[in-house]
Formats: structure tokens, C-alpha cells, sequence
């Protein structure tokens, strides 16, 4: 099997180094009503996401919706054990901006390349939250997305 | 604040913002005068989780989840106008909500140290109705996606959608990062909205906001009507009901409606001189549709539960709903109940509101509602509701069948035990 590396910059959230499988979603998540965050997965009905785990994951999505209780959600989803291990994300709002922060785990925005189209789901993704780098290893080369 | 000099409070609250704003890549704070939240509320998991990690107080709870602190720290009093949104129980109808009395204890509790410290404990998602009316062009910080649309909006003050823990540390601070809606060039109008249909009910304002916020997600629409009549001058309640759909199908957290809200006398000034990314158009065909969309949790037409009052109901709302109620009875094994606020639940007490519902079969309750205590009458399969927002969330989050419609297509469903809304 063969892997290769790819490089995104982009710009602090929160501070701290961490690494693991990325869980890519294309739509918005939100936060309170949209996840359980006693066992750390996706709720929302129409969600692409629903009904999976983010546990450990480093969740790669647009932003966040919905509630002002997004930061409590993903707050709880942390003291209970089921938090991410890292964000990353595309548009900037209050609510992941809180969120991120008291969920304690790397988070970077702004990267030069949209993530949402450079990672998919299963590849393993470190992020330097202080220096704002991501560090994308494909499991394989895939002949369908040639890099 | 920062270095510890005003105690360890403002210390622990400072830093937690400063991380916040270095996240939102905010240049400064700004300061705050009206704060809303929901400081120091725990859930019984809660109370338990930090018995075992630090102690299971309510100054540790506050110290530990509201200001995402380490230790725990000295509870002071809060600056500003500070008041609690809503709550998890109503303080008297707790046991017919299924809640436990250990859980209403513990709240008591929480409500002592509250109002020691100085929150004022409105108990409601709409406390614009309950105490707290912001003044045009304040800097608040507010939670409650309704409120905070409503706040920005309708009176024209300033916030973004804050969250519990930035509440909490604004309370004790007095500030909050400088960003968003604080400032004047984020509140310009982005998406041009034509609305070609007459729009006059409560129930066409709600499905106005649902279209709307589906439409332009976390953007600011500017509303126009498109022709004499097409847009009706909206009330308080009109406003309450289509900024909270427009909060719950997308993300908006401020609209602007030409010659009705403060920051836009005029189309122009809602674009701030600027081009609309885009115009809507919302005729007959968009409203059968979101009609249709709103009533796609539903197919038995047996209803065994009405929820009104979402967001928290106004005294015109509960005079109405008594009004429809006179005289009649619900059917039996069905249920109404009707959510609002502390405030306005003693104004309809002394109008006898409370007492004709109640006569009815129906009971008025306060703090709280369906989605956020997650408590439903035993047996609830089917619920039938008058509010977009509503049926936006309690099916997905109680798994249950739900009808959308008007006040009064809910209440003929709770004499009748079944559904026969329609769109007129």
C-alpha cells in the first residue's frame, strides 16, 4: 500500500497538536438537536452523518447551524468521553468559534485548499492547531482522484 | 482582568473570552450592558459528572462547564442587566412533566444562588416579553437563536448568537469579543426577498421564515412586498414567529424588512448602498411547498397532543387560545399544553386565562417546552403545533409524528382528537 502526504495551511482556532481518522461531512452540523452528545454521534434526521460516531475523529464539515446550544453539546460530548479529537472546518461563526474552544481540541479554518474536497472520510489527518497545518496521509492512491 | 487583579472569577472568564476571540480572529472586546443566558444550570448527569471531578456545587458547575475552568473559583455577583433564558420544568407542574423531585430540588437550588448573585431568573426564550427589551443600538450578549434574531432585528440592537459558556463569562466580565453583529458592516443586508403572495397570518409569517431561512442559511435577507397587501405590517407576535422559523430552517440571525425594522428606512440603506447577492421569490408555489414541508412528519391524523406557545407565548397568544377554549372540553386522552413565561403567565392568571384553559382540559405552563425538557404528556405518539421552529425540532429529538398548522387548526384538534388543518 502506498501513501502520500498532503500539506493545507490555514489559520489557528485552537491551539494544540492531535491526530487520527477524518470523518468528512458535506453538510452543516448542528449542535444541540442535532448530536447526542452522551454517545457522540449525529442525530439530525436529514443528516448524511446520522447516526455515526465522531468519537476520537478528526471531523472535517463546512461549520456549524441550528441552536445557540452548539458549544454546550459539543461541551458535554467532551466531559462525557465522546468528543473529537480535532476540527476542521470552513465558515467561521460564534457558535463553532465557542464551541471548538470548549470542546478542547484542535481546531483550524481558512485553508488555502477547501478540506472538504482534499480529505475523505478514513484518511489519517494530523493537525498543528498552533501553527494552523494540516497533514492529510491518503490510506492510498486512489485512481479516481489523481493529486 | 486577565493577570488575576479583579479575582479569580474575572480571571478564569477573561481568559475563557480571549480564547474565543482569538478563535473568531476578533481584534477586541467590546462592552456589554444586557446579558442572556443560562448560567450555572445543570442537568442531574451534570451535578453528578462534577461530584466526581471537583465537586459538585453550584459554583463548580459554574466554575468548571460555564467558564470551562480547571478549578474551582468564587462565584461573584454579575454586573449589567443579566437574566436567565429558559429553564428545564415549570416550578409547580414539574411531576405532570414526568420530572423527578430530586430534579426539582436541585433546581430550586439553582435559582437560590441565581438570584443571590443577581440574574434575574425571567425563565423564558422570550424575555422581550418578560423584563428585558434591549434599547436600539446596545451591545448585548445573548443566547436563544429566536431572541437573538428578534434583539438584532426587530429592535435593532446588537448581538451575535452567543453560547452558555460565553454568556456566563460576559456576565462576570461585562464583555465580549468584538465581532459580527457588533459591528456595523456585518449587519448590511446580503439576499433580496420578493414576496409575491399575501402574507398576513401568524401561521403565513411562520412559513415566511421557514422558506426564508432554507433559503438564505446564515445570511441577512431584506424583505420587500411585491405589490399593495403582499406583506403585511408584522406585529410583535408575527416577528416572534417568522425570525424563529428563519433561525431554525437556516441560520439567521438577523432580517430586515423595507419601512418595518430600524436599519432599514429604505432598500438601499438594508444594503448599505450595495448589490443584493441574490433575489428570492416567494409566491404560491414556495408556500404550498413549505406548507407541505412543515406537515412531513405527519400521517396519522389522530392527534393525541397540542403544544403551543413556541416561542414562549405572548398574553394576546394565551388570550386567544382561552378564547378558542371557552366553554369547551378536550377530548378526552388528548392533551394541550401551552408554554410561556413566568411574567406572562401572571398576567393571564389575573385575566382569567389560565383558570379557562385549565377548565377546558388544558394547562399553561412556564420555563420551559416540549423540545428543551424533552417531556411530552404519557403516551404521546402524534402532536399537532402552531410554531415552524417547533416542528422543526421535537420530532427529531422526541421521535414522534407532528401537523403544522394555525393556532386554531391545533386547538380543533385537541377538542376533536384529529387533525384537519389545511392551507387556505
Amino acid at each position: 500500500m502506498t501513501s502520500t502526504k498532503i500539506i493545507l495551511r490555514g489559520r489557528k482556532v485552537v491551539g494544540g497538536c492531535a491526530e487520527g481518522e477524518a470523518l468528512v461531512t458535506r453538510d452543516t452540523i448542528s449542535g444541540w438537536g442535532g448530536i447526542d452528545p452522551m454517545t457522540g454521534t449525529v442525530i439530525e434526521t436529514h443528516h448524511e452523518l446520522r447516526g455515526v460516531s465522531f468519537k476520537d475523529k478528526v471531523l472535517v464539515f463546512p461549520g456549524a447551524k441550528g441552536s445557540s446550544g452548539w458549544s454546550a453539546a459539543f461541551h458535554l460530548a467532551r466531559i462525557a468521553g465522546f468528543a473529537p479529537k480535532a476540527m476542521i472546518f470552513n465558515v467561521m461563526t460564534t457558535k463553532i468559534a465557542l464551541g471548538a474552544v470548549v470542546t478542547r481540541a484542535p481546531a483550524v479554518t481558512d485553508l488555502e485548499q477547501d478540506p472538504l474536497s482534499v480529505i475523505e472520510t478514513g484518511d489519517w489527518v494530523k493537525v498543528d492547531g498552533d501553527r494552523g497545518i494540516v497533514e492529510v496521509t491518503k490510506a492510498e492512491i486512489t485512481k479516481k482522484t489523481p493529486l | 482582568m486577565l493577570d488575576g487583579a479583579e479575582g479569580p472569577a474575572k480571571q478564569k472568564a477573561m481568559d475563557l473570552l480571549v480564547r474565543y476571540g482569538e478563535a473568531l480572529g476578533a481584534e477586541n472586546f467590546v462592552d456589554v450592558t444586557n446579558i442572556a443566558g443560562v448560567p450555572g444550570s445543570s442537568t442531574m448527569f451534570l451535578h453528578e459528572y462534577y461530584k466526581e471531578h471537583g465537586g459538585g456545587s453550584f459554583e463548580d458547575v459554574f466554575s468548571r462547564f460555564d467558564l470551562d475552568s480547571d478549578e474551582s473559583v468564587p462565584f461573584p455577583k454579575v454586573g449589567g442587566n443579566c437574566c436567565h433564558l429558559q429553564g428545564g420544568m415549570d416550578p409547580e407542574l414539574w411531576g405532570q412533566q414526568g420530572m423527578s423531585r430530586g430534579a426539582f430540588e436541585h433546581q430550586q437550588q439553582d435559582e437560590a444562588e441565581l438570584v443571590r448573585h443577581g440574574v434575574k431568573l425571567l425563565k423564558t426564550c422570550t424575555p422581550y416579553l418578560a423584563g428585558n427589551m434591549p434599547a436600539y443600538g446596545e451591545h448585548c450578549a445573548w443566547m436563544e437563536s429566536s431572541a437573538v434574531v428578534f434583539c438584532n432585528s426587530v429592535v435593532g440592537a446588537r448581538t451575535n448568537t452567543e453560547g452558555r459558556e460565553s454568556t456566563s463569562a460576559a456576565m462576570i466580565t461585562g464583555r465580549i469579543p468584538d465581532w459580527g453583529f457588533h459591528r456595523d458592516e456585518s449587519r448590511r443586508g446580503t439576499h433580496l426577498i420578493q414576496v409575491d403572495v399575501p402574507v398576513q397570518s401568524v401561521m403565513d409569517w411562520g412559513m415566511l421564515g421557514y422558506f426564508i431561512g432554507d433559503a438564505v442559511q446564515e445570511n441577512i435577507p431584506v424583505l420587500i412586498g411585491n405589490g399593495v397587501g403582499k406583506l403585511g405590517r408584522p406585529d410583535l407576535i408575527r416577528h416572534k414567529h417568522f425570525g424563529a422559523a428563519a433561525a431554525s430552517s437556516g441560520g439567521v440571525e438577523m432580517y430586515h424588512i423595507v419601512g418595518v425594522t430600524p436599519e432599514a428606512p429604505s432598500l438601499d440603506t438594508a444594503f448599505r448602498s450595495r448589490k443584493p447577492q441574490a433575489t428570492i421569490h416567494y409566491g404560491p408555489a414556495e408556500r404550498r411547498r413549505v406548507y407541505e414541508t412543515l406537515n412531513s412528519n405527519g400521517r396519522d391524523l389522530n392527534v393525541d397532543y397540542v403544544m403551543l406557545g413556541c416561542p414562549h407565548a405572548s398574553i394576546d397568544q394565551i388570550g386567544e387560545a382561552a378564547r378558542l377554549l371557552d366553554g369547551k372540553k378536550i377530548r378526552s386522552g388528548s392533551s394541550l399544553w401551552l408554554f410561556t413565561s413566568r411574567a406572562v403567565k401572571s398576567v393571564a392568571d389575573l385575566h382569567g386565562y389560565t383558570q379557562t384553559i385549565r377548565d377546558a382540559g388544558g394547562l399553561v405552563m412556564t420555563d420551559t417546552c416540549s423540545a428543551i425538557g424533552r417531556m411530552l404528556p404519557d403516551g404521546t405518539k402524534v402532536v399537532a403545533l402552531d410554531s415552524a421552529k417547533q416542528v422543526h425540532y421535537l420530532p427529531a429529538i422526541m421521535g414522534i409524528e407532528a401537523w403544522f398548522g394555525s393556532t386554531e387548526d391545533c386547538i380543533r384538534a385537541a377538542l376533536t382528537g384529529r387533525w384537519s388543518g389545511e392551507l387556505r
